[in-house]
């Protein structure tokens, strides 16, 4: 097929970007369930993170400090869900939902007088030598620094989850919140932990959007992609590397879609809009066609309440 | 005699009926408008809002607003107008191509309610339609788009294949091609008028294919911040977007609805209001073309605000002959002048533009 006007080089650069906030958002959401809570605020948190970091980026100056406060605030409010869900025992989906409405409110009250300014720059990270070698430089060594951060903590979570004796419990915790407590384990904390590094993680996602991708702020801006996200968290059957795949998928043939429109590529445009949606299930369903697999990886305590008295 | 029209309006009330339509007593008028996107989208919800502070700003007391924002196109669209009715709006704006049949549907259950839809073409007694004629306005950014590019390619991000936006590829690429022959139009769809990651990806894809002028027909300003950040030109779209001129934006299309909408309010107050099919253009100061900015050279910045003026004057058409549809089957002939009934409907592509319309 011809390609036309397609850049392959840039176009890898773009779905590099393009997926991040998802996979990012993605990867907190997946340690969150895999501790036995389901936060469907995801949207909410993501949307407060691309406020709170655009907010204190304008003011300070410095991107960095955007994220930070990003995923400061986005932390913050996961704990609100936190204390609701795992203290005073509210119902975590329709927690999680008022978390997402009430985000996505409080966000645009926060932004009202940040509509329309120019965030400060976020720098790509060149690396010495390396960025300058010819087609791979660029795409592979010239990324924002979310880019691998990203990449870092998909890395991070699955070893952490595998190999350390925190992952253990966590996993302990959300498979059998009962059995880990008896066993003296603390179910509140280290759920309460989850839930405040899901949240980060998405406000950085946001902020991804609202300093580097966008870069603007924009009133409900996330635009459902924190509902994405926790799709490709159970598609993923909720292993990272899956989840990666997931979010690289859709964030790729979403670019890719664009750009074969761009370059006039003869293919229905109603297939190329679909494509996103419809490749990362198909794909992701088949990975995870494994029935007793799936079962297996599924947090066998996922949504359910616990309290310790009991 | 205003005590008896008052006392029958009062009885009428406590019996449940609805108030008889054009007589309001003293009470204010209440006018609900339902938005497709927020009022930060800095685009097409944020002018219209701005529609609904000129109607507050004129009749002060008189009149009550209600407003809901980002309400999706369908089902959930006739719960909004629903509601809204049943809280005693008197006239009800939907704002969206894709709020046509909701309006429809809703009105049909309060035929004392009046409904303004916008941009689409379905009426009833109680429901008028109202659009802008912003292919004008496009024909003024074609033309300095075909001025200013340099790669002769130029992008558009459209949102969905419905007659306004491909009126509006149209006449941008007719008044591109005839100030630069050799000029080429990229389209991408993308599915919505709202989600500005997704445009800002639009427009970079454009960018990345070799496009250096970016038009947009969705309503948030992300086109522009990619526009900005990769040196190439844009036009604000329904707002001025004025936040990013000098460049990338170099001029816009503003929709000004506050003139119609206070219009529309007083037409309910005076119990005048009746179904109608309203389409304005740069002449009766719907669409307005935001200032040219100095990137644009000056004989190119002339020359736009001549055509500019010829189209509002009614000198000339946006759409004039001689023109070819896409498969090369004449249209128009020499002189001759779109229809209205035509460019209602417009489902084709003039000839010249690649790709196809999809369903």
């Amino acid at each position: 097929m011809d390609l036309g006007s397609i850049n392959p080089v840039l176009l890898i650069a773009a779905l590099l970007l393009a997926s991040t906030p998802i996979l990012l958002a993605a990867m907190g959401e997946l340690v969150v369930e895999k501790s036995g809570v389901l936060n469907l605020g995801v949207e909410g948190m993501m949307i407060v993170g691309a406020v709170s970091g655009f907010m204190a980026a304008v003011e300070s100056g410095s991107p960095t400090l955007g994220f930070l406060a990003a995923a400061a605030a986005a932390a913050v409010l996961a704990l609100l869900f936190g204390v609701l869900t795992q203290v005073l025992l509210s119902n975590q989906v329709a927690t999680g939902l008022g978390l997402t409405l009430f985000g996505l409110g409080i966000s645009s009250l926060m932004g009202q007088g940040y509509v329309g300014i120019r965030p400060p720059a976020s720098p790509r990270l060149e690396l010495p030598v390396l960025s300058e070698l010819p087609v791979v430089g660029p795409v592979l060594f010239s990324q924002h620094a979310l880019v691998y951060l990203s990449l870092a903590l998909v890395l991070g979570v699955w070893w952490y989850l595998r190999s350390t004796r925190s992952g253990l419990i966590l996993r302990a915790v959300g498979e059998s919140h009962e059995a880990a407590h008896a066993l003296g384990y603390s179910v509140l904390g280290t759920r309460l932990a989850a839930i405040a590094f899901g949240g980060a993680l998405a406000g950085l996602g946001g902020a991804c959007l609202s300093l580097v991708i966008v870069p603007q702020w924009t009133e409900g801006m996330t635009a459902g992609r924190g509902w994405i996200a926790l799709a490709i968290v159970v598609f993923g059957s909720w292993r990272a590397w899956r989840v990666l795949l997931g979010a690289y998928l859709f964030g790729g043939v979403s670019v890719l879609q664009l750009n074969l429109q761009a370059a006039g590529i003869a293919i229905p445009v109603e297939l190329l809009s679909m494509s996103p949606y419809l490749i990362t299930i198909l794909v992701l369903v088949v990975i995870s066609s494994d029935k007793r697999r799936a079962q297996v990886n599924a947090p066998n305590s996922l949504g359910r309440t616990f309290h310790a008295s009991g | 005699m205003r005590k008896i029209v008052l006392l029958a309006a009062a009885a009428a009330m406590s019996m449940g009926l609805p108030a008889f339509s054009g007589s309001h007593g003293d009470g204010p008028v209440k006018a609900g408008f339902v938005y497709v996107g927020p009022i930060g989208d800095g685009g097409w919800t944020y002018e219209h809002h701005q529609g609904l502070l000129a109607v507050e700003e004129h009749f002060g007391d008189k009149v009550e607003t209600v407003y809901q924002e980002s309400v999706p196109e369908g089902a959930d669209a006739e719960r909004a107008m629903t509601q809204m009715a049943l809280q005693g709006a008197d006239i009800i704006f939907t704002t969206s191509f894709g709020y046509m049949d909701p309006t429809i549907n809703v009105a049909a259950n309060f035929p004392d309610v009046k409904f303004e839809h916008a941009t689409g073409y379905k009426r009833a007694d109680n429901v008028s339609t109202y659009s802008a004629r912003f292919y004008e306005g496009r024909a003024v950014q074609g033309l300095i788009a075909g001025k200013m590019t340099k790669t002769n390619k130029i992008g558009y991000i459209a949102s969905f294949p419905i007659p306004e936006v491909i009126r509006g590829i149209n006449s941008a690429y007719i008044h591109a091609k005839k100030a630069n022959p050799d000029v080429e139009i990229s389209v991408i769809w993308v599915y919505t008028w709202f989600d500005p990651p997704k445009e800002a990806d639009a427009a970079k894809a454009l960018i990345d294919n070799g496009v250096d002028v970016v038009l947009q027909h969705t309503d948030s300003t992300a086109p522009q911040a990619a526009a900005a950040e990769a040196g190439v030109i844009s036009f604000g779209q329904a707002s001025d977007m004025s936040e990013y001129a000098p460049l990338p934006r170099v001029s816009s299309i503003i929709d000004n609805w506050a003139p119609y909408y206070i219009a529309r309010v007083q037409a309910v107050m005076d119990g005048t209001w009746e179904s109608v099919d309203t389409w304005d253009g740069i002449g009766p100061g719907m669409v307005e073309i935001g200032e040219i900015t100095d990137a644009v050279p000056a004989d190119v910045k002339a020359e736009a605000e001549a055509l500019r003026d010829a189209i509002g004057s009614g000198e000339y058409h946006a759409f004039t002959g001689p023109l070819n549809k896409q498969d090369g089957s004449p249209w128009l002939a020499e002189g001759e002048t779109a229809d209205d009934g035509t460019l209602v409907g417009m489902n084709f592509y003039v000839e010249g533009v690649t790709g196809e319309i999809p369903n």
